[in-house]
């Protein structure tokens, strides 16, 4: 190799490597300003996008369910209130094999195949992240226990929580109503509403009775915990707190004792039972037997206890005295009467022969009296003491049937009292047009005799006869019976109190009234139908006994103690008390019974001794 | 005498490269402690790999460069032997067979040849220095296009990418023939639906979530999303010190090591972020003056070549944080925690100051 190539050489390798040393040297710069534009893009232009994401990863909101709001009888005896319980809860999103995991859990807390099936059937239906319980109502011990191998268990954790608790629970079942959890159904009703945002789909909201009713009332609003956490979902600290906002408390118009002596009265009996302030419409009691435990719903019913209740031939979750409908049967016949004197068709004078039959002009068809051989000469006063059919059967046949639903649709029959309770039966009073509308069919003549005694196609439920009662009582004003008399707001704690609310007047001359109660008074008396339960009365009351066939025995002559239980009679009974004053009436009805004037009188007596005398059995409290 | 022994301790020390990386260290190391959230044995044990890894720059910046010289053929065949070794014999981990076992230890022959492979191409055009023909380029291109084969076989397409990269500044510094260059680049761009096709799931998986990281938020665009919130959210200023959520919070993965940029750039924002491209610029220009003056044709095409290299890793380790490159496995020099990472920098920055610093001694 020449030196002299070699420096040629070398110099031109040396510019050579220079130039493209200057060219990397900007290209450097240029990927410098490359990163440089990314950085202003990110950091400035885009700061505001990412700094809210950022706090989005950052702050989880997690709403707070509020204090659901108490509900108390009108003597401040508790029917539905809250108590906290630890529950052991597992996040299905956070677990494996839930199942593993409960056989692990059972080995330190008690976990019955009850509390499994529960588990999983509320973990199909749950969104994954929410928190699911598995106990309920940990003891101390298993608090502790748990404490010391929580960290054996991710995703399970004790979480406090404020348990639904009914002192009552059967007594008032189906007036204050249960609670479960937030369905599919419940949750597309609350968006409908706007009150989806108040509600997880882990809370629970009243599903029958007035917990539903007054859902919005009772619920109160979620507050917000603002919560930093980190990218596991562990909590760091709190940021903020927006307190939630308890819910109203309810106080009622029932007077808890008197559904209990109601109760007792019972025994084992089925049936229903309301009683009204017959002045302002106030529910004093409202009681459907068998009743249920609402304290089982509270946080899932096992799958077992939900089909018994269901299936039962008992039918215990069927509010009865709102949604059952029954013949009114003779109950009927005060106010037929009233009918037929307010429509000058009879007087207090009119007689007529009953032979223990009518007969229907010329059909030739037979309606029979109650009583074999029949009742006599009667005037209006005896066919309503001694509950003559054949006195009714007549003026029902003088009356029509178009008259009889005109006058006795102003009592609130065929129609929903607007009690604030839900899923209430609107109960039938025939007519022309109904018939026309229900069966494509005329009215028959025949038809009209049998409407006459309460029987035919007359459907009731207990409320609506009830309702009837108290304008009996009241002179003819027809109240909205309501069970919430004040709503305490939580915040304010100011009391407003439901008034009174007239839904219709029923125009009545105060001499058939009199005429009427007396009869009715005369009921009660020896001699009249419920001469039994009238027996000693310190007070005078008026009454109408009623004993409606649930079975029709086609000209065969009817053995109680022959036919199958439940197709046996209802009996029912309407009153109230004081017959001068009134302010307790109350409607009766039991449940294939037999006649009313031995199985429901006898409760409505003892009602009113309690109501009036405060004689009867007290009501225990009691504790969760 | 503690003069003496100061200078002769800092003798083969270039002072500007020294006082640049010092700085960007303790920038390092703070981030460090707030990424690892105030967990001090964390930033205590790297205090001990950068001690360590000064060490060995040090001692390489003592090293006469003809030693260098020496080594490169037998270091670069060891490393192509022991890529072919991983070939036939390597371990499979995580479906990547990269790893090959000595008994006592395992070896990654991949790390190797990213020094191996522009120290072997420096030596070979410092040999045919007066004469470079186009002959010895393609010699040049086969010495860089084996190994990077069999490391883009293993699969590691990251590492093949910086090992073909740094043997391109060499090619490239010697002198390559432009119209060579730009016909490369054609055929590399042409072949792309090919290498595409030849990519696995993993590789194109990470450069499609790159396109748009939202298809796959909490897979593989789960690191991109994240990162960019950090840094978005950072701002002009930055969050603070030790007060970045993103951060702290446990939402930035691999926070000190590989995505430790996320941490700075969302506690010091805009302006910190400023502040540490300019040091970075200040090493690599360093880096280019000392490969401008450096006496022989292997010292200018090395002293290039790793001040290249140094620009690769920030830039590749940069712009993947900030969503403008794919994630690819490689650390940000100086700052990112682990030792492997800060020897091999140091090294190469040890090699600089030698030929800063022995220069003189060549010349005359």
């Amino acid at each position: 190799m020449s030196n002299k190539i070699e420096l040629r050489d070398h110099q031109r390798e040396l510019y050579l490597f220079h130039v493209r040393l200057v060219f990397t040297a900007f290209c450097v710069l240029v990927a410098f300003v490359l990163l440089l534009g990314r950085f202003i893009y990110l950091q400035v232009v885009q700061h505001e996008h990412f700094r809210l994401l950022a706090e989005q990863n950052r702050i989880k909101v997690l709403p707070m369910t509020p204090n659901r709001g108490a509900i108390f009888d009108r003597n401040g005896v508790v029917l539905a209130s809250n108590y906290a319980a630890y529950t052991l809860e597992i996040i299905p999103d956070k677990v494996d094999n839930p199942e593993k995991i409960m056989d692990d859990l059972s080995e330190i807390v008690t976990i019955s195949p009850k509390d499994r099936q529960r588990f999983l059937k509320l973990l199909e239906t749950a969104p994954n992240f929410s928190s699911i319980p598995i106990r309920r109502r940990l003891n101390d011990i298993e608090m502790a226990t748990f404490a010391a191998k929580h960290y054996l268990f991710p995703g399970v954790h004790i979480q406090a929580r404020f348990l639904r608790y009914y002192p009552n629970g059967q007594l008032t079942s189906h007036v204050v109503g249960y609670m479960g959890r937030v369905s599919k159904t419940d949750f597309e009703r609350l968006q409908e509403e706007g009150n989806a945002t108040n509600y997880t789909k882990s809370d629970t909201i009243g599903k029958s009775g007035l917990e539903k009713q007054y859902e919005k009332e009772l619920r109160g609003l979620n507050g917000y915990d603002h919560v930093e956490m980190d990218a596991g979902g562990r909590s760091i600290r709190k940021v903020k707190t927006i307190r939630s906002i308890p819910g109203n408390n309810l106080i009622l118009s029932l007077d808890a004792n008197l559904q209990h002596v109601a109760a007792e009265a019972f025994g084992q009996q089925r049936g229903a039972l309301v009683a009204l302030q017959p002045n302002t419409g106030e529910v004093l009691a409202l009681l459907s037997l068998p009743g249920f435990d609402p304290n089982g719903f509270v946080d899932g019913i096992d799958s077992a206890i939900w089909e018994e209740l269901n299936n039962s031939e008992d039918h215990p979750l069927n509010n009865r005295a709102v949604q059952g409908v029954y013949p009114p049967a003779s109950t009927f016949k005060p106010f037929m009467a009233l009918a037929a004197l307010e429509l000058g068709k009879r007087d207090a004078a009119y007689t007529m022969n009953d032979p223990g039959y009518f007969i229907l002009g010329n059909s030739g068809h037979v309606f029979r009296d109650w009583k074999e051989g029949g009742h006599g000469q009667v005037n209006l006063r005896k066919a309503i003491v001694e509950s003559s059919d054949t006195y009714f059967y007549e003026l029902a046949h003088d009356l029509g049937i178009d008259a009889i639903h005109k006058f006795i649709k102003q009592f609130g029959l065929g129609r929903q009292s607007k009690i604030d309770l839900d899923g209430e039966a609107t109960g039938l009073l025939p007519s022309r047009a109904w018939k026309q509308r229900r069966f494509k069919q005329k009215w028959f003549v025949g038809d009209t005799i049998s409407v006459g005694i309460g029987q035919g196609y007359n459907l009731a439920t207990p409320l609506q006869l009830a309702v009837a009662t108290a304008a009996l009582a009241n002179g003819g004003r027809i109240l909205k019976p309501h069970l919430v008399k004040q709503i305490e707001n939580s915040q304010s704690e100011v009391f407003k109190t439901v008034s009174p609310q007239e839904t219709g007047f029923v125009s009545l001359k105060e001499e058939h009234i009199n005429l009427v109660t007396e009869a009715m008074i005369g009921v009660t008396k020896p001699g009249g139908t419920a001469a039994m339960a009238g027996y000693k009365s310190q007070y005078e009351f008026a009454g109408k006994t009623g004993t409606a066939q649930v079975f029709s025995m086609k000209g065969q002559e009817y053995k109680e103690e022959e036919i199958d239980e439940r197709l046996r009679d209802h009996a029912l009974f309407i009153a109230f008390a004081p017959a001068e004053n009134p302010v307790i009436a109350v409607s009766v009805l039991v449940e294939n019974g037999g006649p009313g004037s031995r199985a429901a009188a006898p409760i409505a007596r003892k009602v009113m001794d309690f109501y009036l005398l405060g004689k009867g059995p007290k009501l225990k409290n009691r504790q969760p | 005498m503690a003069r003496s022994v100061a200078s002769y301790i800092s003798r083969h020390l270039d002072r500007q490269l020294l006082m640049l990386i010092t700085v960007v260290l303790i920038i390092g190391l703070l981030t460090l402690h707030s990424a690892s959230g105030g967990n001090t044995a964390r930033t205590l044990s790297q205090v001990a790999n950068i001690l360590v890894a000064l060490v060995v720059m040090w001692v390489v910046a003592n090293v006469p460069l003809h030693y260098l010289s020496r080594i490169a053929l037998p270091v670069y065949v060891f490393g192509l032997l022991m890529l072919i070794g991983v070939e036939f014999f390597g371990e499979v981990v995580n479906g990547a067979q990269r790893w090959l076992s000595l008994g006592f230890t395992r070896i990654q022959p991949s790390e190797l040849m990213k020094i191996a492979v522009p120290l072997m191409l420096a030596w070979y055009f410092d040999r045919y220095e007066s004469v470079l023909r186009s002959s010895n380029f393609l010699v040049g291109i086969i010495l860089l296009v084996v190994p990077v084969f069999f490391i883009a076989k293993q699969p590691d397409l990251g590492t093949a990418i910086l090992v073909a990269v740094a043997g391109i500044y060499v090619l490239f510094l010697a002198g390559l023939s432009l119209r060579l260059i730009i016909f490369s680049l054609a055929i590399a761009i042409g072949s792309v639906p090919f290498i595409w096709s030849t990519l696995h799931g993993y590789q194109r998986q990470r450069i499609l979530t790159l396109i748009d990281p939202s298809t796959d938020p909490l897979g593989s665009g789960y690191h991109i999303i994240q990162s960019s919130i950090a840094l978005g959210s950072g701002g002009l200023m930055g969050k603070g010190w030790l007060n970045g959520t993103q951060s702290q919070l446990d939402f930035l993965p691999e926070r000190t090591t590989d995505f430790i940029f996320a941490v700075f750039a969302e506690e010091f924002g805009l302006l910190g972020n400023l502040v540490l491209m300019f040091l970075f610029i200040a090493i690599i220009g360093r880096g280019l003056v000392i490969a401008a003056n450096a006496p022989t044709l292997f010292t200018r095409l090395l002293a290039g070549a790793i001040t290249l290299i140094f620009f690769t890793y920030v830039f590749v380790n940069i712009g993947m944080v900030s969503g403008i490159l794919p994630v690819v496995g490689v650390p940000l020099p100086l700052i990112s925690y682990g030792g492997t990472s800060l020897v091999t920098i140091l090294f190469g920055i040890g090699i600089l100051m030698s030929i800063q610093t022995h220069r003189r001694l060549v010349q005359t």
